[in-house]
């Protein structure tokens, strides 16, 4: 399977990514933003970082780069586009994805492990996971997800959350929300299912030496189910 | 301006300082000479007061590839790779503006490192504060953190460790020192050393504005009233474009376009250009107006006295100018030639067609002043004989909570969840270890690092205090297994024309120098902050070191968290129970008086390698040091972290159990082992003529001590945990 990670100015978690993907079996290409082509992917991922400082909002400067026109082609036809933390802020920008990343709540950065609970399976990212809970890693300052009460409606109405903070029980409440978001929200997907955002790292978590070992389910499981 | 006395003097020169500059060009200096020579010549980047005593630390090892005198200095770690590793001071600056002080320390260090060619992989910082009750403590507590976090979130750096303390004599200078650890093939190591004739010389990075003029300045004076006017010497940081930066240069130094460079820290394009030209021996010529500005009718004053960040000044080779230009439009940074190498060893600058200075090189860097300043020495205070009846009305159990709690040792997780301490998917030993712990990407190998200081052991025998922060650094590596290396110091001090704070500073040196030579582990970059002073009032002696060491094969790392029930656990290293200048004495029986610990080399070193020797064997399953406390906070610490409890044994012999529990001895180490390794470690232990006592077994939930202490590991859990954050809530 192919893989094109993004680098904009100021992406930061592009290395990682690469790595991960490799490890699992990914082909992957690392695609500057100022390119205005896409090479032939199954998976488009959009990294974690500052892109272009992230001054103005987070994600703004990138969701209209020269780039990204062709990552919303791509995903308008189906193809799957995956983003972690500056990436979900992206792709809210681009409005592939409703809503906003506010600051989180306690207007600090957060670097910690947390737990998420999958929502729904019912798509290429989850389908088939074994697990209900992940242990996976958030490093944000704006990972307080918000939308509007309509929008918010919708995406419970058809499925799109995938994944809330939890705690290593499952209990989603204020106590398991590290930053504040809507209804503990950590993860959505778009209305079709095949672009997803989300604030963890699951590239953070691929070894048992570092963090933790559920990032690696989440990738070995998202390249069996596009090889099917 | 005409130049005067009077002007010099208000540029921070010295009367005879200022003779000498007239001496030396025979002439008077013109306004932009003086502000050169008075950038060059302050203590920040002449090191006039320290320079002598500097000359006696110890630098050599086999491991050294680059010693002090550089950007950063440079250690082997086998096959081809090479760590690049320094610390620096940015206290002046932080106190003034705290968010912005803290994020430019942490980006000029950053930058110290990968002009050298490396990609930096670590940062780790220390950071000490006024008492908790002062008023400005938590803002500027605050701000530091949320700055140092800010730039190296931003950079994408992991914040592996650091060090956090208290203490009322930082209440008018807080210290901020930032540390960055790089990687780096050493066959691609870069220098700052200029060579050759004729070769361009470029700018690159950001525009040079008016930030930060005066800085280097403002950081070799002690503080008065006016400290909010100097508010406008702080620079403000970008670190967006230093990623760009650092993206940029690495990419062009891909091959071999680049002859030297140098970033442009303190002072600037003026030590920038000066550095360069007196190590490569020759001289160089500017054309200001090329220099790219931020703001409209820079003057040539101003421009070479920014300090604006991000900036970095390149000695190119002929013909590569074109596709150096290339590499930096790619990252849409400025890029600029704005002058050449001469043979004249002078420094030129042209500025709309005049020639506005006109120095020798050598005037400015070999010709700085040097300074044997006054000093005196301080002797070892004498021993306190602690009366029995103080300890009668104390429990155990309440010390031993209150000391958890108290800021110098509670957990400093609210500090380092801000700090993104995961990036770049290497981090194996999180913050609140005792070292942090960083693979070496691709490889099994692993670097360990550690940042440490004892200001009260200082301030009460500064000899004795500088040897123990080095022997304290070489524990913390041990304690995770690695092989220690070499350091690098960062010399915080009050006023050096003041004989206690020079002697001060005199001795502490000695002693680290002693004690590096002792254990092998030579000094290989640092700086020296001094007149960390205000209206009188000088800080205690705070030299931070930064330990680095290896670990060959990262599976073998080792952590403080105690692995099962029923393991033994040892006190590696004699208890003879030292209270004084222990933190004990100072918060439970306020006694401030007495030597700090003796240090013994030999021990330290003994002790330190059999327990390496140990972990190597593979039969310690956890280790923790010993310091700050004594023994029952170093196992609290690994009870807590490892949720899980000790049963401690009856001690024997006649210590006092207060004395046992909270001393401060040297050289000592908590590690644990399984019971059926027992006759193995008491054979190679003694063999090593290593003493060692059994302090107690693994259980659940508890610390148990006879029928004194029955604490459970939840509660003092909480009593460790909490103190930070709630401090900073209210």
């Amino acid at each position: 399977m192919k893989s094109s990670v993004i680098i904009f100015p100021g992406s930061n978690c592009d290395r990682d990514m690469d790595v991960a993907l490799k490890k699992f079996g990914f082909k992957n290409t690392m695609v500057w933003h100022n390119d205005d082509k896409l090479p032939k992917s199954d998976l488009i991922v959009l990294p974690g970082g500052f892109s272009y400082g992230d001054y103005l909002r987070c994600g703004s400067i990138a969701g209209k780069s020269k780039i990204i026109n062709s990552v919303i082609d791509f995903a308008k036809t189906g193809g799957l586009v995956l983003g972690i933390c500056n990436g979900f802020q992206i792709l809210t920008e681009t409005g592939l994805l409703p809503g906003v990343l506010l600051q989180n709540k306690n207007i600090e950065f957060i670097c910690k492990n947390v737990f998420v609970k999958i929502n729904d399976k019912n798509n290429k990212y989850f389908n088939k996971i074994n697990k209900e809970i992940l242990e996976l890693h958030i490093a944000h300052n704006e990972g307080n997800y918000f939308c509007s009460d309509d929008e918010l409606r919708e995406l419970e109405n058809n499925n799109q959350i995938a994944a809330y903070y939890c705690d290593e029980k499952g209990n989603c409440d204020d106590r398991s929300n590290p930053n504040g978001a809507l209804k503990n929200i950590a993860g959505i997907l778009n209305k079709e299912k095949n672009v997803l955002g989300m604030m963890p790292h699951p590239e953070r978590m691929i070894d048992k030496y570092l963090s933790g070992e559920d990032g690696s389910i989440f990738f070995k499981n998202l390249l069996n189910n596009l090889k099917i | 301006m005409t130049v005067n006395e009077k002007v010099a003097i208000d540029h921070g020169l010295k009367k005879d300082e200022y003779k000498k500059i007239c001496d030396l060009l025979k002439r008077t200096p013109n306004l932009t000479e003086l502000a050169i020579f008075s950038a060059m010549w302050n203590e920040h980047c002449s090191y006039k007061s320290s320079r002598k005593h500097l000359k006696n630390l110890h630098t050599k090892g086999k491991k050294v590839i680059q010693g002090p005198g550089e950007n950063a200095g440079v250690i082997d770690i086998g096959d081809d790779d090479a760590i690049v590793f320094k610390i620096e001071s940015h206290n002046h600056p932080s106190f003034i503006e705290p968010y912005q002080g803290a994020a430019t320390g942490v980006g000029g260090i950053m930058r110290d490192v990968f002009t050298m060619g490396a990609r930096p992989i670590a940062n780790l910082n220390s950071i000490h504060f006024g008492s908790p009750q002062h008023k400005k403590t938590k803002n500027l507590l605050r701000g530091v953190v949320k700055g140092i976090g800010g730039y190296g979130n931003c950079i994408g750096v992991p914040t592996i460790a650091g060090q956090t303390s208290f203490d009322e004599s930082y209440n008018g200078n807080i210290l901020v020192n930032a540390m960055t650890l790089g990687l780096v093939n050493k066959k691609k190591i870069f220098y700052s050393k200029a060579a050759g004739i004729n070769k361009p010389v470029i700018y690159v990075g950001s525009k040079t504005g008016r930030d930060g003029i005066h800085g280097a300045s403002m950081a070799s004076a002690v503080f008065d009233e006016k400290i909010e006017e100097k508010k406008p010497t702080v620079q403000v940081g970008d670190p967006f474009t230093e990623k760009l930066l650092l993206e940029a240069c690495l990419e062009l130094m891909a091959d071999d376009s680049i002859i030297s460079i140098q970033d442009m820290g303190a002072a600037g394009l003026t030590s920038s250009s000066v550095e360069m030209a007196s190590k490569g021996k020759l001289g160089i010529e500017l054309n200001l107006n090329m220099v790219p500005c931020r703001e409209e009718k820079m003057s040539p004053y101003e421009i070479m006295l920014s300090e604006s960040q991000e900036r970095m000044l390149i000695v190119l080779e002929n013909g590569k100018e074109e596709k150096a230009k290339k590499i930096f439009d790619k990252w849409d940074l400025d890029f600029a030639i704005i002058g050449k190498t001469t043979k004249s060893k002078k420094i030129e600058l042209y500025f709309d067609d005049k020639k506005v200075c006109d120095i020798p090189v050598d005037f400015l860097a070999e010709n700085a002043p040097v300074y044997d300043r006054k000093w005196k020495k301080i002797k070892l205070p004498q021993n306190i004989k602690f009366k029995k009846q103080e300890f009668k009305s104390l429990k155990i159990e309440n010390c031993l909570k209150k000391l958890l709690s108290h800021p110098n040792i509670c957990d400093k997780q609210w500090i380092w969840d801000q700090y993104d301490h995961t990036v770049m998917g290497d981090t194996i030993q999180k913050p609140g270890g005792d070292s942090g712990v960083v693979r070496i990407h691709g490889t099994s190998k692993a670097v360990a690092a550690s940042v440490d200081s004892s200001a009260l052991y200082c301030f009460a025998h500064p000899l004795s205090g500088g040897k123990q922060i080095v022997c304290e650094s070489w524990r913390n590596l041990i304690s995770v297994g690695a092989e220690p290396i070499a350091i690098t110091n960062c010399l915080n001090f009050g006023n050096p024309e003041k004989e206690k704070n020079m002697g001060e500073f005199v001795e502490c040196v000695q002693g680290i120098s002693e004690a590096c030579k002792y254990l092998d582990f030579p000094v290989v970059s640092g700086n020296v902050s001094f007149y960390n002073e205000t209206k009188d009032k000088g800080i205690k002696p705070t030299p931070s070191i930064g330990g680095v060491g290896i670990i060959k094969d990262y599976k073998n790392m080792i952590s403080m968290n105690l692995k099962n029930k029923g393991n033994i656990v040892l006190v590696i290293g004699k208890t003879i129970g030292h209270l004084e200048q222990s933190i004990f004495a100072r918060e439970i029986l306020s006694e401030k008086k007495g030597p700090p610990p003796e240090v013994n080399l030999f021990n330290e070193k003994n002790n330190g390698l059999t327990v390496l020797k140990l972990i190597n064997e593979k039969i310690i399953e956890s280790c923790h040091d010993v310091s700050l406390g004594g023994i029952i906070v170093a196992i609290s610490k690994m009870c807590i972290k490892s949720k899980k409890g000790i049963k401690l044994n009856q001690l024997k012999g006649l210590i006092n159990k207060f004395n046992y529990f909270f001393g401060e001895d040297q050289a000592r180490y908590l590690i644990e082992i399984r019971k059926e390794n027992l006759n193995k470690v008491d054979k190679l232990l003694k063999e090593n003529s290593v003493h060692y006592d059994e302090l107690g077994y693994v259980i659940d939930d508890n610390i148990e001590f006879s029928d004194e202490i029955k604490l459970s590991v939840d509660e003092i859990e909480k009593t460790y945990k909490s103190w930070l954050r709630k401090y900073m809530v209210n």
